[in-house]
């Protein structure tokens, strides 16, 4: 109850991740592709001498790709069994307080969103989707494997 | 074995500690199942431990009390306050005793059949002076082992730390070398940077494992698996105090236990069989580890019934793993070797232990994945050898960068053969049905292209590029063209993301020396994905080895460092092995420096003993079929060949001449020259010239003896008798009727005309002269 959300925009919609997931928020300035890895692999990254596995989440939704040809990105880092990863975002805005518990979206939404969403929450600012980062960073590929 | 009991006490007392809660909190409620699990499993323990230890108090005490505890999970018996009682009264007995083994003292001598009679169903509670028994078995560890446990989390932890300081400082030393900086800052920089280097080597060995932590464990398992097939097997374990990287032992484990399962089952017969065959009856199998550079190596050897090859073959040929023609073209390694493809097996019907053909083949890429080797050798009727190499440590891999384009890769250094040019004299590469086939000298070997594998750019003509020979461990070669090829780092590799080792290219990542990110390749990964077919490839080659091999000869090189820090090569086919030795073997001894190799001393060449530095030296041993020779050197550069013109040298020396290898000169060392300097006098020393030197002239003894030594000669004194070729004298002294003589005078100039005697530091006169007499010899 009362968890914190880091709230994102990722293809330009605004949705939350769970605070407590994210290690940090930060600028990749270097990006070294992954070949022949997957889409939504955008390549690695170093943060502080530790590697990073850089996710396009806008790929990982299947939404297009974000554009990172201009150099610096921001991005929120996460671990996740032992290895760190940095999400592509649009733009990170802010930290809210979580005023209910997730609620499913009755809704329908795009198939991206749906599977990495873990419901509805409601902030101060209005309903968020949640989102899994798991499921963000297992991208469109292995979904569809299963 | 006094680690292990340190071990064994460190178990216990921590258990004991935790125990101690534990049994308090079961005494208030004896039917309580999750406290009565944790006491039955410290007195499971215990009991397991007393097995490799020659404790049978402890072994019997906790034996009763497993057994009673036993009972109460069974439901057979009920916890009641007597057994409670009873139970507490052996932990605290087994608690003072191991108090007792800390401190070194003998086991006291004592009876506890009170205690066990105490668990007996019905038995009277009299387990009351239990509490008092409790406080003396602390207070008394004093003299225990000043060690402390720590978990491998927080080790892994300070190891990555270090390893990232490591990285932090190669980043603050490009920076420094960027900015023009003080020398004061400079030095404070190189302090900072050999404590960082020391504190990696301390922390690599801090998680290093003795190897007897995988071994213990073996033969409990052979005795339970022979117990079960009916057969006899004595297990014999050496080695065990090798040191491994802890994560290594993990990832051999499995491997080494499924080729002992196979040994115990298919190796080695029943005591029938064995008998029939004029064997003993009992089975041998032989565990043994050993350190070999900065490899391990795990043989694993039974003396069973060995492996059929022929039916191997047979199998291989039914399973339609290889076709007839070529099965006629193994050798027997290669029949053998057979047993690591995938689907067979020779065991005649499957078995719960092992036999169903999913095995070898398992073991050998799990054993590939860390870098390692499996070898098999094998003779029918007398036993089998396996023989795990594997790396001594995974975090830190040496490895060679490449790049295509603007992207950089690394390459683990094992897995290269040898880099040619796709251009090079004896290399051609050509296309059939869209795949490459390259022929190097003559071998023909898959080509593949890293561009067209990652899918990218590439701005290099396909004749300019380099190809890397690759040998995936255990597998056949390939070859990887790239576009440049860059340097040779040591990586600090980390496991990269499974999304990014999906993509089955990659081994880790890892971070070079700029900071930048870089991802290190698993040889064998890239050539699957390559569509390289690693089974089939050298036994086809082979095939094409006849025609193909009467292209122009080249000659194989090793390219290395001298001591001097000279860029010279030396012919591949002089050199036996290489050997590294400690400095302290190295000795100037009769007239040379010469190295002790295990029991043979062999001269040393490529160095004087001022360049040998003072903690390891690495030399190649040089053979010429009869005699062999050292030759010191600082590193070795690559494997090369020598393509371009040789420059000769003017005057015959170690150096015959020089080359243009891999694009920079190299001087071509002359064994011949080598084997003549130094060999030929160990040669005649076999049958020395014998020379006599006067024992009461000190200069003499101590000047010019070694001189004359070095020349071949052996040295007498006046006082021993026999015959002497050469006799040495100061002037006007007689000699008798010696063969010949030579005279030293101390002045300068000599005394007249007719006097040829020798200044005694006319070094070269008198070499000339000690030349002479030798030739001279039978006139």
């Amino acid at each position: 109850m009362n968890e914190l959300l880091l709230v994102v925009t990722i293809a330009g919609e605004r949705v939350a991740l769970p605070a407590a997931a994210v290690e940090s928020v930060v600028e990749l300035d270097t990006l070294i592709p992954v070949p022949r890895a997957a889409p939504h692999v955008a390549g690695l990254s170093a943060l502080r001498s530790r590697v990073l596995t850089v996710i396009d989440c806008m790929r990982s939704l299947e939404l297009g790709t974000s554009d990172c040809s201009d150099g610096i990105r921001e991005a929120a880092v996460v671990e996740l069994d032992g290895h760190h990863y940095a999400l592509i975002v649009d733009l990170v805005e802010d930290v809210v307080e979580a005023l209910s518990d997730p609620a499913p979206m009755r809704a329908a939404m795009g198939p991206g969103w749906e599977r990495v969403s873990q419901g509805m929450v409601e902030t101060e600012t209005g309903p968020l989707l949640l989102i899994d980062v798991a499921a963000l960073l297992a991208g469109a590929t292995e979904a569809k494997a299963a | 074995m006094d680690d292990l009991i340190a071990d064994f006490v460190a178990e216990c007392r921590d258990m004991l500690e935790a125990l101690g809660g534990e049994i308090v909190a079961w005494e208030a409620q004896p039917d309580d199942r999750a406290r009565l699990d944790n006491i039955f499993r410290f007195v499971h323990t215990v009991k397991g431990n007393c097995g490799f230890f020659d404790f049978p108090r402890l072994e019997a005490l906790s034996h009763a009390a497993e057994d009673a505890l036993a009972d109460v999970r069974a439901g057979r018996r009920q916890a009641d306050g007597t057994l409670v009682s009873a139970v507490l009264a052996i932990i605290d007995r087994i608690g003072e005793m191991i108090a007792s083994i800390e401190a070194g003292e003998e086991m006291p001598a004592g009876d506890d059949s009170a205690l066990i009679d105490a668990l007996a169903p019905g038995a009277e509670g009299h387990a009351a002076p239990v509490a008092a028994a409790v406080g003396d078995g602390h207070g008394r560890a004093a003299s225990a082992p000043r060690t402390i446990r720590l978990s491998v989390e927080l080790l892994d932890r300070v190891m990555s730390t270090v390893s990232d300081m490591v990285l932090a400082r190669n980043e603050l030393a490009r920076r420094l070398r960027e900015s023009s900086t003080e020398v004061s800052v400079d030095s404070a920089f190189e302090r900072l940077s050999a404590i960082i280097a020391e504190m990696r080597d301390a922390i690599t060995r801090t998680r290093m494992q003795r190897i007897e932590n995988l071994f213990v464990a073996l033969p409990r398992m052979v005795r339970d698996l022979s117990a079960e097939l009916g057969k006899q097997v004595l297990v014999d374990i050496e080695g065990g105090d090798v040191e491994l990287d802890r994560e290594m032992i993990e990832m051999i484990r499995d491997p080494l236990t499924h080729i002992i399962r196979n040994a115990v089952d298919h190796g080695i017969e029943t005591p029938a069989d064995r008998l029939k065959a004029g064997k003993r009856e009992i089975g041998l199998l032989c565990v043994s580890a050993r350190q070999s550079g900065n490899q391990i190596l795990i043989d694993i050897q039974d003396d069973g019934r060995g492996i059929d090859g022929a039916k191997l073959v047979e199998k291989a040929i039914s399973n339609g793993v290889i076709e007839k023609a070529d099965a006629a073209q193994l050798t027997p390694r290669e029949k053998l070797a057979l047993i690591f493809e995938a689907g067979l097996s020779t065991a005649k019907e499957v078995t719960a232990i092992s036999g169903r053909g999913v095995g070898m083949d398992v073991v050998r890429s799990n054993v590939e994945r860390i870098g390692g080797i499996v070898e098999v050798d094998s003779t029918p009727g007398q036993g089998t050898r396996m023989t795990l190499r594997v790396p001594l440590t995974l975090t830190i891999i040496p490895a060679l960068t490449v790049s295509i384009g603007s992207h950089h890769f690394a390459i683990p250094r094992s897995a290269i053969e040898e880099i040619v040019r796709a251009n090079g004299e004896s290399v051609t590469l050509e296309h059939l049905g869209g795949a490459g086939v390259a022929t190097i000298r003559g071998r023909r070997v898959p080509e593949v292209s890293l561009a067209e594998i990652l899918g990218l750019e590439t701005d290099v003509a396909e004749s300019d590029r380099r190809l890397i020979v690759l040998r995936p461990a255990g597998g056949d070669v390939y070859a990887l063209s790239v576009d440049r090829i860059h340097d040779h780092e040591e990586l600090v590799v980390k496991p990269a993301a499974p999304a990014v080792m999906a993509t089955g290219l990659y081994a880790g990542t890892t971070l070079a020396d700029d900071g930048s990110p870089i991802l290190l390749f698993d040889p064998a990964g890239l050539a699957q994905v390559g569509g390289v077919k690693l089974e089939m490839q050298e036994r086809a080659a082979r095939i094409a080895e006849g025609p193909a091999s009467s292209g122009p000869k080249t000659i194989p090189v090793l390219l290395f460092r001298g001591l001097d820090g000279a860029r010279r090569a030396l012919r591949l086919a002089v050199v036996d092995r290489i050997e590294e030795v400690p400095v302290s073997t190295v000795r100037t001894a009769a007239g040379q420096l010469r190295v002790q190799l295990g029991e043979a001393i062999l001269p040393l060449a490529g160095g004087d003993s001022a360049e040998l530095g003072d903690e390891k030296i690495r030399l190649f041993r040089l053979n010429d079929g009869v005699h062999e020779i050292g030759y010191a050197f600082k590193e070795v550069i690559d494997f090369a060949t020598i393509e371009h013109d040789v420059i000769h040298a003017e005057k015959p020396g170690e150096i015959s001449g020089v080359s243009l290898i891999n694009g920079e000169p190299a001087e071509l060392v002359d064994a011949h020259w080598l084997f003549a300097t130094y060999v030929g006098a160990a040669a005649q020393a076999a049958e020395p010239l014998v020379c006599r030197i006067p024992g009461d002239d000190p200069w003499m003894q101590n000047m010019l003896r070694p001189i004359v030594e070095a020349a071949g000669y052996r040295v007498i004194g006046d006082e021993d008798g026999g015959d002497a070729d050469l006799v040495i004298a100061a002037q006007g002294d007689n000699v008798g009727e010696a063969a010949r003589a030579i005279f030293i005078r101390s002045e300068l100039e000599p005394a007249g005309k007719k006097d040829e005697s020798i200044y005694r530091y006319d070094r070269a006169g008198l070499l000339m002269a000690l030349k002479s007499a030798g030739s001279g010899r039978g006139k």
